[in-house]
């Protein structure tokens, strides 16, 4: 370990596939793992990063290829690499019936960490945490970010040269992400390699090595700054807009020299496609606007990676009925509250939101976001306040409310073992849909998100974006006029995310009101307003910029969404 | 410290773990120390297989001093309420309704040819509802056995001698031949199943669902410190759960306990290391809590309810399910602790008794130990 340069763990030509699995979940995949660095793996859900750490730590055995941590194989020397290898699977591993310091004990005597030194490693694993104050608590009772760092705590108990951290960051508000960013860079200073894996693709540009994995291949792997040398000069930023942020998206995606578009704020956030140059006047926008080049982002050059995204409209404006554009309020709660015992899940929260308009429920896990979201769909009944959503009082009419609404839940919510038709025939049943209004409901969905080849499939087989597309059909058969999405494209690759919005921005269209709830910051620009959620208060609301706004300080002039919540959530406290 | 030591602390760090797990989780110690009282409770006080008095229809189409003496007869035993009538199809309406559990027609010749023994078929006929046997059996028996005192006595008094053999009965090992006495015991296998496969089919699935033992395993856990520190912590709540319900079953319910201590303890030992050792198989193989309790459900409790001889006896099976029954461990534990409590430490039943149950736990344990992988396929 001399050379701080030599790979602490090499993986050449790597293969994994599962039985009955047609493709497999890993190929051809080659990495070192640099000490000193952290190395990002990066990907949406599915695309094997899990896979890949568990085959690091030992715990399974490659189909074909090379692996060695430390000079060693992983798969037949396990026990000698036990100590030097720390790995964090998701949730932390950790026992949330054991206290802080049982959880620690019982992984300090699995490595046999006894005596002095392990009075002077739990000393400083717990200053390091900063948990020294909660060892007596149940580690179920700790917040998404002290979980994290016990998870940390336990892992790093030994010495381990290798730490493989799967997905520390999900769960986890941005204050404790950045937090446990720095507690890695002062553990990468001290020579070992952390290799971090994430669905947030923010997070790989603070690593300095990334491996961006999708559908089991390696697409990319270098410095980010390298991707970001991809689409320089090609990213582009169309502001000082006349109309609608979402009405340019979609007349800019019309021009075939864009690759790739999102709305960003009040303007809208362009690829041009290489060699080819963007003019706004070709987009038919109004002619104040303007174009001006900005940074890219880690995600604009995973996009050029996979070709750009086919410009697609949804046929959802037109196989939806048309709503009244009249701006008049359809959601208003006052001091909306919800108590569990003596624990305020949402405090006084008290929100308006305008026919048509998106409207984006941020904060981390645990802050009330979901609580919230839930008594606004009738799901959760508020201790006290009032909430009015489409005219009707929840409080004494909930169904009535109820069948105004669509909701797509967390997670995929529907019937794996039915197919797709059935799904749909049960949930439009259960809206009072019946006889020809059902059929041709679902004929014009499975039309607008071109579902008629996938009829007969169980719903469970489909790959991620069409149980997407299906679980939003489902929440749009009996043509809600407000739309509850509940955290609907987390771990979601880039284009099945695309596709999504392109779909409520053409629900949005119509007129139909959007209730979205996230903790991915990016996601937050797609809303017209958003509401900041921290500690069951809503600290703020306004428009993506308004907040950005209200985060700008001379040290930081254009902050990202994530900045600005971590300054309004800090300044709140 | 020595590699040993290191080994041992692992192991009790592990046990250690498990335990808090148990005392912290009320569901755990509801199932083991409450459940138990219940159960008993059900089947002490509420189930009952003994049938106390059924009603007899009895029809006099014979109304001479003889008939009416044998009506009497059956009137004054214990066993019969009866109900008197002249009509045999009434009284079949009688049955159909379900008013009398069988009836007893006395023919119009019945006076001369029970008495002077004159040639001809018996006059008496005996309906009974075969539609529960158990009852139509009952019946039958005790009016057979009414016949033959009223016969007897009514020789005797017209001073001839009784003719026939008499065959006194008597039960031995429950001379009450109270259903409690085998039922209580024998229940003591369900709570012991529930408390062994229910509580331990979750523990290893529990570990997969919340992905704490991918932690353990990058931890080096071994197969044998992982199966070892699931066992012991239930083996030693399973035992005390024993103890409280042959407690209950002795004193509470005062069945009398021929046998000794040691046995009886042997006896909860061996049969509490297969049903821990199915329900850890089931959860290692299942590593869903769900699919495993719903396993645990058909492949422990439902056998040793049905197949294990407590409440349906095994003798009077079909004989493909009789041998279905030398696998379920539950049967060999039933006969072991009836014995145990009725007719005391009978070593020539107890010795093969024990003998399945030990196979059935080392088969158990040994199964889940082979399928028990140190990585995650």
């Amino acid at each position: 370990m001399t050379n701080p340069r030599q790979a602490l763990a090499t993986i050449r030509g790597l293969r994994k596939s599962f039985p009955g699995e047609n493709k497999p979940a890993l190929s051809d995949v080659d990495l070192d793992v640099l000490p000193g660095l952290v190395t990002g793996l990066v990907g949406p859900d599915g695309a094997g990063k899990t896979t890949l750490l568990r085959l690091l730590a030992g715990l399974l055995v490659p189909t074909r290829g090379e692996l060695s941590v430390l000079g060693l194989n992983p798969t037949h020397d396990s026990d000698a690499l036990r100590d030097s290898i720390g790995y964090m699977p998701q949730k932390f591993g950790l026992y949330e019936d054991l206290s802080v310091m049982e959880n620690l004990a019982l992984y300090a005597d699995l490595k046999g960490l006894v005596g002095e030194r392990r009075r002077t490693t739990f000393d400083r694993l717990l200053a390091f945490t900063d948990l020294a104050r909660f060892t007596d608590r149940l580690a179920g009772r700790l917040s998404g970010g002290m979980k994290q760092k016990l998870g940390l705590a336990c892992t790093l108990l030994g010495t381990p040269k290798v730490l493989l951290l799967d997905e520390p960051g999900v769960g986890v508000d941005p204050v404790s992400r950045r937090e446990l960013w720095r507690m890695v860079h002062e553990l990468i200073a001290g020579g070992i390699a952390v290799v971090w894996s994430t669905a947030y693709l923010d997070e790989a540009e603070a690593c300095d090595h990334v491996v961006l994995l999708n559908e089991g291949e390696i697409l990319f792997a270098g410095a980010p700054a390298e991707l970001h040398d991809r689409v320089r000069n090609r990213v582009f930023l169309l502001s000082d807009l006349e109309e609608r942020p979402r009405i340019a998206l979609k007349n800019a995606r019309r021009d075939p020299a864009s690759m790739d578009g999102v709305v960003q704020g009040r303007g809208v956030r362009l690829i041009a496609r290489p060699d080819a140059e963007l003019h706004p006047q070709d987009f038919g926008v109004s002619s104040a606007a303007t174009l001006r080049p900005t940074r890219p982002r880690f995600e604009d050059g995973f996009i050029d990676l996979l070709g750009g995204v086919p410009s697609a409209e949804s046929e959802l404006a037109n196989a939806i009925s048309e709503h009244p554009h009249d701006d008049a309020i359809v959601i208003r709660t006052q001091q909306l509250t919800k108590k569990y015992g003596d624990f305020k899940a949402a405090d006084e929260i008290s929100v308006s939101v305008k026919r048509g308009e998106v409207f984006g429920l941020l904060g981390p896990n645990g802050a009330g976001k979901s609580t919230t979201f839930k008594m606004l769909c009738g799901l959760v009944s508020p201790t006290s306040g009032d909430a009015q959503v489409a005219g009707v009082n929840l409080r004494s009419s909930r169904s009535e409310a109820r069948q105004r609404l669509g909701y797509m839940a967390q997670k995929f919510s529907l019937y794996g073992n039915l197919s797709v038709r059935q799904n749909m025939e049960f949930f439009g049943g259960a809206y009072a849909l019946a006889g020809k209004r059902l059929k041709s409901a679902i004929e014009r969905m499975v039309h607008v998100f071109e579902l008629a080849p996938l009829m007969r499939r169980a719903a469970g087989d489909l790959p991620l974006g069409h149980k997407q597309r299906l679980a939003l059909a489902c929440a749009l058969l009996h043509g809600p006029e407000i739309l509850f999405l509940d955290e609907p494209t987390s771990g979601v690759d880039p284009l099945t995310r695309r596709e999504f919005w392109t779909h409520i921005n053409g629900v949005v269209e119509r007129g139909v009101t959007v209730l979205v709830t996230t903790h991915f910051m990016d996601e937050a620009e797609y809303c017209d307003r958003i509401g900041l959620i921290s500690r069951g208060k809503m600290i703020a609301t306004g428009t993506p910029d308004d907040l950005k706004a209200k985060a700008t300080t001379p040290e930081q002039p254009d902050p990202t969404m994530e900045e600005a919540f971590i300054a309004l959530v800090t300044e709140a406290a | 410290m020595t590699d040993l030591s290191l080994r041992l602390r692992r192991l009790w760090t592990l046990c250690r773990k498990e335990t808090l797990q148990i005392i912290r989780d009320p569901s755990t110690l509801l199932i083991a120390f409450i459940f138990p009282g219940i159960l008993l409770f059900i089947f002490g006080a509420g189930i009952n297989l003994d049938s106390s008095t059924v009603t007899l229809g009895v029809v006099l189409e014979d109304t001479r001093p003889q008939a009416i003496s044998l009506a009497e007869s059956l009137a004054n035993s214990p066993t019969f309420r009866v109900k008197t009538g002249f009509d045999a199809k009434q009284m079949g309406d009688e049955l159909r309704a379900g008013r009398v559990r069988g009836f007893l027609i006395v023919r119009n010749d019945f006076s001369e040819r029970a008495l002077r023994q004159s040639p001809g078929t018996p006059s008496l006929l005996l309906i009974t509802d075969g539609s529960e046997p158990n009852t139509a059996s009952f019946v039958a028996a005790h009016v057979r056995g009414a016949i033959a005192v009223w016969q007897r006595e009514e020789l005797r008094r017209l001073g001839r001698q009784p003719t026939g053999i008499d065959v006194e009965t008597r039960s031995w090992f429950n001379p009450s031949t109270e259903s409690r006495n085998f039922l209580l015991p024998g229940s003591i296998s369900i709570v012991m199943t529930v408390v062994g496969a229910l509580l331990t089919a979750l523990v290893i699935a529990r570990e997969w669902e919340r992905g704490t033992m991918e932690a353990l395993l990058a931890a080096g856990i071994t197969r044998f410190e992982l199966l070892a520190s699931k066992v012991l912590p239930y083996f030693v709540l399973g035992l005390i759960s024993f103890v409280i319900c042959v407690g209950l079953t002795r004193y509470a319910f005062g069945v009398p306990f021929r046998g000794s201590f040691g046995a009886v303890m042997l006896v909860g030992a061996l049969f509490l290391g297969s049903a821990l050792g199915l329900g850890l198989l089931l959860s290692t193989v299942l590593r869903s809590q769900f699919n495993a309790a719903q396993a645990a459900l058909n492949a422990a409790f439902l056998p040793a309810l049905m197949l294990s001889g407590f409440v349906f006896e095994i003798s009077s099976m079909p004989p493909i399910i009789r041998a279905v029954t030398h696998v379920v461990p539950a049967r060999y534990f039933v006969v072991a602790i009836q014995t145990v409590f009725q007719a005391g430490d009978v070593w020539s039943v107890l010795i093969p008794a024990f003998e399945g149950l030990g196979l059935a736990a080392v088969g158990f344990l040994g199964f889940t130990y082979l399928k028990t992988r140190r990585r995650l396929e």
